[in-house]
């Protein structure tokens, strides 16, 4: 017998162009949190896609209690006792809690003594009682697409627990969770080390990893960097092991001055009695208004509302006096609103479009030549002058923007607004999945821009993204403002207070 | 200099690995040609250039409506509506069998225009059903296809329709050169018009920039101040717009026209896009891709005929090869992952 539950040695995995895992290890402890950290594109989800046996390495090998083993596909990692919980969900949003979970393993029956059926009452009774183990309280008959996001990854976790899994993989869980939520899940992550689970903990958030890792195996553009003890290292150790070099600021200084109120909305109501409602604020010339609140406090929605992406009922939104009239995106844009949404590869990428088409699809009116033919050397110039302001990684203008990791992803999308010179930007959830060291790139260009003299309005769940980077946040509770702070007397618990004001 | 050679080699390589069937048929073609008498011949290769042509017109037509994840399964009936209408139109005034006898004989060039006015309404009208009324592209365009054809058989009163006017005929099926020897003929020169029409719209204008937006992430395009309707609507209507010319030159080419013409065109002009490159998912489609789509599938009729395949085969056969590329299409993306 191992002292490790699963062991990966020597693993070697490489893409065309890309050596993504370099003879990278990796030792997991039964009943430990083992943290998996790195920048984006480090490896992390290429070497956990090899041990659920959705990627094939090329060289090494993985040994299951120090037996030598092969994983074939990902049925074959769950027989094996490896789960999964992805960093996207991908549930059956039409189908039950309880057929999700037992999706393609349902219990059978005998009906008339020969004809296999699906045995639905033992499923929902099993149901029930996972979602008892996961602290969840839930319908086993609900529809898992009328759940929350933090729901649905409970229902994940589920089902992992439901295959009796000894290697758990929770890829990402909190980046869409709030602060109870997360609470809830690390309830839910300490049940299970006392079975004795190893789990895998990929996540970008020091602060988690300290409190709930056991030891941290940090890698770096697909090499191995070491595994520590978590008690043994500090946020500054992980960052600087996982950048390679000294990151003094987790936020720039910010030398903009906002000036006076430019931007107004006044009394602004959704056509779902349930989403925001009389929300009113003001933005200012060179400010950044940090919007806060719990997930399901309908900030995305107020933004998509503004933006021309949901309709409203009622409200004026005004710039510099005059009443602007928002029906579409399109609309908003031409009035100097734009918008970077939250969900990148669901509203913001064109996946399989070149970098330089996705930089420059809404400001094309402006590359044309006798008013018609695109001048390509324009769009050209775009993609140069953004790569070189916004220091963005893609071998050239023509490679699919897809294959760029998510910082760069999110660079391009952020030139796409610029192009447009907006007067007001608005950014939901901007560093979502993102690295340390993008981060801190992204919340330079932020505070440049702001600099500049642009409005910003920028959604965050991350408590000190918001609080060291605005100038004042807004907070909403169930669709409506609870109140404004000053950015500089912002605590946590200060926000968390008008967050909770109606729960 | 070796360099460049050898990064020609590699791209050469790259089209081939990129398109097995095309080079499989090209190959064919070259075998049937040494093997079959008169396969290899100036007229085969004229016949072949006029019937591609039409072909190409109908796939450039249907292009954006696949790149944009949608697709247009009126087009076939389109073009038979847009050929019986044309044929109608261009009867001869002294001619017995006019259907319309209470109508002039008219001016050929009349006839166009009304003729692609007409595609234009069926374009727009499928472009709003997807579009306004949400309904999926693959079930809009199986009603509206129902509903054209049907209005084909009462209009030519589900008969045959013949007795052109000589310069309707003889001006579409003319030609550069003898038939017996080299020519070309005008139907290609109409078919690289537009070709290179459409590849200046795909590439450079912003109707096309948006096309490719669409089919890449509609959701994002709309987001990123796109005019997804606007756009959708104007890529149906052009498609139908694309059929009506098809359909006319169809009808001239053939000598005559019935509602049955154009039968599963659509099909084809699907086919002959997958095959030269547009893909299913989106995003993705190149105006020389589908001309090369095109001519591989024209290749592979004739090819059949020349072979003396019965022709209840080249169904089959025809049915295998859509299907295949689709397959092979897929395969780069899976294959990716």
């Amino acid at each position: 017998m191992s002292e490790f539950v699963l062991e990966m040695r020597d693993v070697c995995k490489s893409f065309p162009g890309v050596k993504a895992l370099d003879h990278v290890q990796l030792r997991l402890h039964p009943g430990k949190v083992h943290a998996l950290m790195g920048e984006n594109g480090a490896g992390k989800s290429t070497l956990m896609k090899c041990m659920f046996g959705i990627y094939k390495m090329d060289e090494g090998q993985i040994f299951i209690d120090g037996e030598p083993v092969q994983i074939k596909d990902p049925m074959d990692a769950l027989n094996k006792g490896i789960a999964m919980v992805h960093q996207e969900l991908q549930p059956i949003p039409a189908r039950t809690v309880g057929e999700n979970i037992f999706l393609g393993r349902y219990p059978m029956k005998k009906a008339l003594g020969f004809i296999s059926i699906v045995d639905h009452k033992k499923m929902y009774a099993d149901t029930a009682e996972l979602l008892k183990k996961v602290r969840m309280n839930f319908d086993p008959k609900q529809k898992v697409g009328e759940l929350s996001v933090s729901q649905m990854q409970s229902v994940e976790i589920a089902k992992a627990v439901s295959a009796n899994c000894r290697v758990l993989i929770l890829d990402e869980p909190t980046s869409s969770l709030t602060a109870n939520e997360v609470e809830a899940l690390f309830r839910i992550v300490e049940d299970l080390k006392a079975e004795g689970v190893a789990i895998v903990y990929i996540s970008h958030k020091m602060d988690e990893i300290l409190r709930i890792g056991d030891e941290v195996t940090i890698m770096r553009d697909g090499q191995y960097i070491g595994t520590w003890p978590a008690s043994e290292l500090t946020t500054d150790d992980i960052i600087t092991k996982m950048v390679g070099r000294e990151l003094t600021n987790l936020y720039p200084e910010r030398h903009n001055v906002p000036g006076e109120v430019v931007f107004k909305v006044e009394d602004f109501t959704s056509i779902n009695p349930k989403s925001f409602r009389h929300v009113s604020f003001d933005l200012r010339k060179g400010e950044i208004l940090g919007v806060g609140g719990l997930v399901g406090a309908q900030r995305t929605e107020l933004m998509e509302g503004l933006f021309g992406i949901r309709s409203h009922t009622s409200g004026k939104i005004t710039y510099k006096g005059k009443e602007l009239n928002i029906t579409r995106p399109k609309s908003a844009i031409d009035q100097g609103v734009a918008m970077l949404t939250e969900d990148r590869r669901g509203s913001g990428i064109m996946g399989v479009l070149s970098v330089a088409d996705n930089i420059s699809i809404s400001s094309l009116d402006q590359y044309l030549d006798f008013g018609i033919s695109i001048n390509s050397k324009k769009v050209e110039q775009l993609v140069q002058d953004n790569v070189k302001k916004m220091n963005i990684k893609t071998p050239s203008s023509k490679t699919q923007i897809k294959s760029l990791s998510g910082g760069n992803q999110q660079k391009v999308l952020v030139g796409r607004w610029l192009a447009n010179n907006p007067d007001v930007l608005i950014l939901d959830e901007p560093t979502r999945g993102i690295d340390v060291g993008a981060k801190y790139e992204i919340y330079c260009i932020i505070e440049q821009l702001a600099r500049e003299g642009k409005s910003i309005i920028m959604i965050s769940s991350e408590m000190s993204e918001l609080i060291g980077m605005s100038d004042r946040i807004m907070v909403m509770c169930d669709g409506r403002v609870t109140g404004f702070i000053n950015g500089a007397d912002a605590t946590q618990e200060s926000i968390m207070a008008l967050a909770t004001q109606f729960e | 200099m070796q360099n460049t050679k050898s990064g020609f080699g590699k791209k050469f390589l790259d089209v081939i690995k990129g398109n097995p069937i095309a080079v499989l048929l090209v190959l064919a073609a070259v075998i049937v040609g040494f093997r079959v008498d008169n396969f290899a011949s100036w007229a085969n290769f004229g016949n072949l250039m006029s019937n591609t042509a039409v072909r190409f017109l109908i796939a450039l037509g249907v292009s954006g409506c696949l790149i944009t994840k949608g697709t247009d399964l009126s087009a076939g009936r389109q073009v038979g509506f847009a050929a019986c209408l044309a044929g109608i139109l261009c009867q001869r005034g002294d001619y017995t069998g006019r259907l319309w006898k209470n109508v002039p004989e008219m001016n050929i060039a009349l006839v166009f225009l009304i003729v692609v006015a007409v595609g234009l309404v069926f374009g727009l009208v499928n472009g709003l059903i997807v579009t306004k009324l949400h309904v999926p592209p693959f079930i809009a365009t199986l009603g509206t296809q129902t509903i054209i054809y049907g209005i084909a058989l009462v209009i030519s009163d589900a008969q045959p329709i013949g007795g052109f006017q000589k310069i309707y005929t003889k001006l579409i099926t003319g030609r550069i050169g003898n038939t017996r020897g080299f020519h070309l003929p005008y139907l290609l020169f109409v078919a690289l018009v537009f070709g290179l029409l459409f590849w200046f719209i795909y590439n450079k204008t912003r109707h096309g920039k948006y096309m490719y937006a669409i089919g890449g992430n509609e959701v994002a395009a709309e987001v990123s101040g796109v005019n997804t309707t606007k756009t959708l609507i104007r890529i149906y209507a052009t498609a139908g717009v694309m059929y009506a010319i098809a359909g006319y030159l169809l009808a001239a080419k053939s000598g005559g026209a019935s509602a049955s013409m154009g039968t599963g065109y659509e099909l084809e002009a699907i086919a002959g896009c997958t095959i030269g490159g547009v893909s299913t998912t989106g995003g993705i489609g190149t105006v020389p891709g589908i001309l090369v789509g095109v001519l591989v599938f024209e290749l592979l009729k004739i090819i059949l005929q020349f072979l003396n395949v019965n022709p209840y085969y080249n169904y089959v056969v025809q049915g295998l090869v859509i299907v295949i590329a689709v397959a092979l299409d897929i395969r780069k993306y899976i294959a990716k992952k």
